[in-house]
C-alpha cells in the first residue's frame, strides 16, 4: 500500500505494534467502519494508517527492515482492529499471512529483496489460491507456471482475490509446470507492475463487506526466482494452514469481543436504572462470558503453540487437526457470542440506530463459517483423524 | 512387496499416472499423490499388510516418499512385530 502520506522510515519494534494498532483502531477504523460496511468499500484510511505507521512489515525480520513480530503479537494487533472494523482486520490478517509465507519459505535472492521492499515501502500483499472450476480446494490447481525465454507466464481465473484491486502483489498457486499433476503446486509472487487483473464480479455480501473479495482474471509474468522454492504442500502444512486459522481466529475473537462489550455496557446501563435488582441480562452476561473466555483461550493458546515451535520442525497430524478445529470452533463461538449478546441487548441490539446495535457483528460473524467453508475443513479433519495416533 | 504396494497405490492413490509405471524411487508427491489420497493409501496398506503405522513413522515425511521407502518401513515394522 503505497500512499501519498508520510511514511514511517525507521523500523518499528514489535513492542510498538499493539499500542499503535489500538490507536489506529480507535481513531481511524472505528470512524470508517460503518461507511466501509454500508458501501462495501475498501477501508483505505485504516490500511493507509497502518502503512504510514510502518506496520505492514510487522512479520518481516528486523534484519530485513521489519518489526520481527511473532504470530501472537500480530494476532493481538488484528484482534484490536477487529473490535472496530472486522473487514480491516481480515485484510491485515490475510496480508500478514502472505508475508509469513514469504518469510518462512521464500528463500531466493529476489524474494528476500522483495521482503525488504515490503518493510521499506510498506507494500500490501494479497492471495489467489482458489480457481474457477477447482473451487476452494486449496491443494489443487489447473493453471500452471509456463516457462518463457525471460522467466515465466501465469494466467489464472480466480473466483476470489480479496482486496486484489488494492494490493501491490498477489501470491498465486499454480501447477509447477504445464505437465505437472494438479496437486504438484508452487506458490508464485506476482507483483502488480507485471500483473494485470481483470475484475470478473462484484463483492456484495452479508458481512465482511470491506474485504472487496471480487473475482479476477489474473495474467502475470516474472522471473523464475519469484517462484517459492519449496512445494506448496510444505508451505500449507507449516505456515498457511496454522497461521491463517490463528489470525482468522483473532479476527473473529475481536468481533466477539465487540459484541461482549456492547452487552456489558447494556447490562450496566440497565443495572444503574434498577439498583439492587438482579436483572436477567446480568445472568445472561455471566453465561456469555463463559463462551467468550473459552474462545479466547483456544485462539491465544494456538498462537502460543505456533510461536513456540522451531521453524522447520515437522508438524504432526494432530497439530493440523487442532488448527483446523480452531477455525471451526472460532466460527461456532463467534456466532454463539453475538447471538447471546443479542439476547441480552434485546430490541436495542436489533435496532440499527441504537448505541447497542449488533447487526454488523452478526453479519460479519456469519462469514467465519462460510469464508473457507467449515464443511471442507471438517471433511479434512475427518480424513486426517483416520491416521492420527498421537496420545491425547 | 513392491508389487503389492503398487496395487494399493493403483486402487487408492487417485494418481494422474498409472501406478504400475512408477519406478521404486519415483517421488509420489510429484506423481500427484495428494495428502487426502495418502490417508486412504495408508489405511489400505495397514489392511493389506496387517499392521498399524505408529505416530513416529507417520511423522517422518520420508516414509511415504516412494514405493521403495514404503517397502523399507513395512519391512522394519513387520520385523519388529515378529521379534516382539
Amino acid at each position: 500500500m503505497t500512499t501519498n502520506g508520510q511514511i514511517q522510515t525507521t523500523p518499528r519494534s514489535s513492542a510498538e505494534l499493539l499500542p499503535l494498532s489500538r490507536q489506529i483502531a480507535q481513531e481511524v477504523a472505528a470512524r470508517a467502519a460503518g461507511d466501509v460496511d454500508k458501501h462495501a468499500r475498501f477501508p483505505s484510511e485504516t490500511i493507509e494508517a497502518f502503512s504510514e505507521a510502518g506496520l505492514l512489515g510487522a512479520l518481516v525480520p528486523i534484519a530485513m527492515g521489519g518489526c520481527g513480530a511473532t504470530i501472537s503479537e500480530v494476532g493481538e494487533s488484528v484482534f484490536t482492529v477487529a473490535q472496530q472494523c472486522a473487514s480491516s482486520a481480515m485484510i491485515l490478517a490475510m496480508h500478514h499471512l502472505q508475508v509469513a509465507c514469504l518469510v518462512r519459505h521464500g528463500d531466493t535472492p529476489a524474494l528476500r529483496a522483495y521482503l525488504e521492499e515490503v518493510a521499506n515501502l510498506q507494500l500490501l500483499l494479497a492471495s489467489a489460491t482458489t480457481e474457477i472450476n477447482i473451487g476452494g480446494q486449496l491443494r489443487m490447481s489447473s493453471c500452471a507456471v509456463e516457462p518463457t525465454p525471460s522467466g515465466f507466464r501465469l494466467e489464472k481465473q480466480a473466483p476470489v482475490i480479496s482486496y486484489g484491486a488494492y494490493a501491490d502483489a498477489v501470491l498465486v498457486t499454480a501447477r509447477r509446470e504445464p505437465t505437472s499433476a494438479s496437486s504438484d503446486q508452487v506458490l508464485v509472487l506476482c507483483t502488480s507492475e507485471r500483473t494485470t487483473l481483470e475484475q470478473l464480479n462484484e463483492w456484495n455480501t452479508l458481512g465482511m463487506r470491506g474485504t472487496c473479495s471480487s473475482g479476477f482474471a489474473l495474467k502475470a509474468e516474472g522471473s523464475m526466482d519469484c517462484v517459492l522454492p519449496v512445494p506448496f504442500a510444505k508451505i500449507v502444512e507449516e505456515t498457511m494452514l496454522p497461521v491463517s486459522h490463528i489470525l482468522w481466529g483473532f479476527v473473529y475473537l475481536g468481533v466477539a469481543a465487540a459484541a461482549v462489550t456492547k452487552a456489558r455496557q447494556y447490562v450496566q446501563s440497565d443495572a444503574r436504572k434498577h439498583p439492587g435488582e438482579m436483572l436477567p441480562g446480568a445472568t445472561r452476561l455471566a453465561e456469555l462470558i463463559v463462551v467468550y473466555r473459552q474462545m479466547e483461550a483456544q485462539v491465544r493458546d494456538a498462537a502460543r503453540r505456533f510461536d513456540a515451535k522451531r521453524h522447520g520442525e515437522i508438524f504432526a497430524t494432530w497439530e493440523s487437526v487442532s488448527y483446523n478445529a480452531l477455525k471451526v470452533g472460532a466460527s461456532w463461538s463467534v456466532l454463539d457470542v453475538v447471538n447471546r449478546a443479542m439476547g441480552i441487548c434485546g430490541i436495542s441490539g436489533y435496532r440499527e440506530d441504537s448505541p447497542y446495535s449488533l447487526g454488523r457483528y452478526l453479519r460479519d460473524a456469519h462469514g467465519a463459517a462460510v469464508m473457507v467453508n467449515n464443511d471442507r475443513i471438517i471433511k479434512d479433519n475427518a480424513h486426517l483423524l483416520l491416521v492420527d495416533r498421537e496420545e491425547l | 512387496m513392491e508389487a503389492a504396494i503398487r496395487e494399493v497405490l493403483a486402487a487408492h492413490g487417485r494418481l494422474p499416472v498409472d501406478a504400475h509405471t512408477l519406478g521404486e524411487e519415483d517421488d509420489l508427491a510429484e506423481a500427484g499423490l495428494t495428502s487426502h489420497a495418502l490417508v486412504n493409501v495408508m489405511l489400505a496398506l495397514e489392511e493389506e499388510f496387517d499392521l498399524e503405522f505408529p505416530e513416529s513413522v507417520l511423522r517422518e515425511k520420508s516414509t511415504f516418499q516412494s514405493i521403495g521407502s514404503i517397502a523399507d518401513v513395512i519391512r522394519d515394522l513387520t520385523a519388529s512385530q515378529a521379534a516382539s
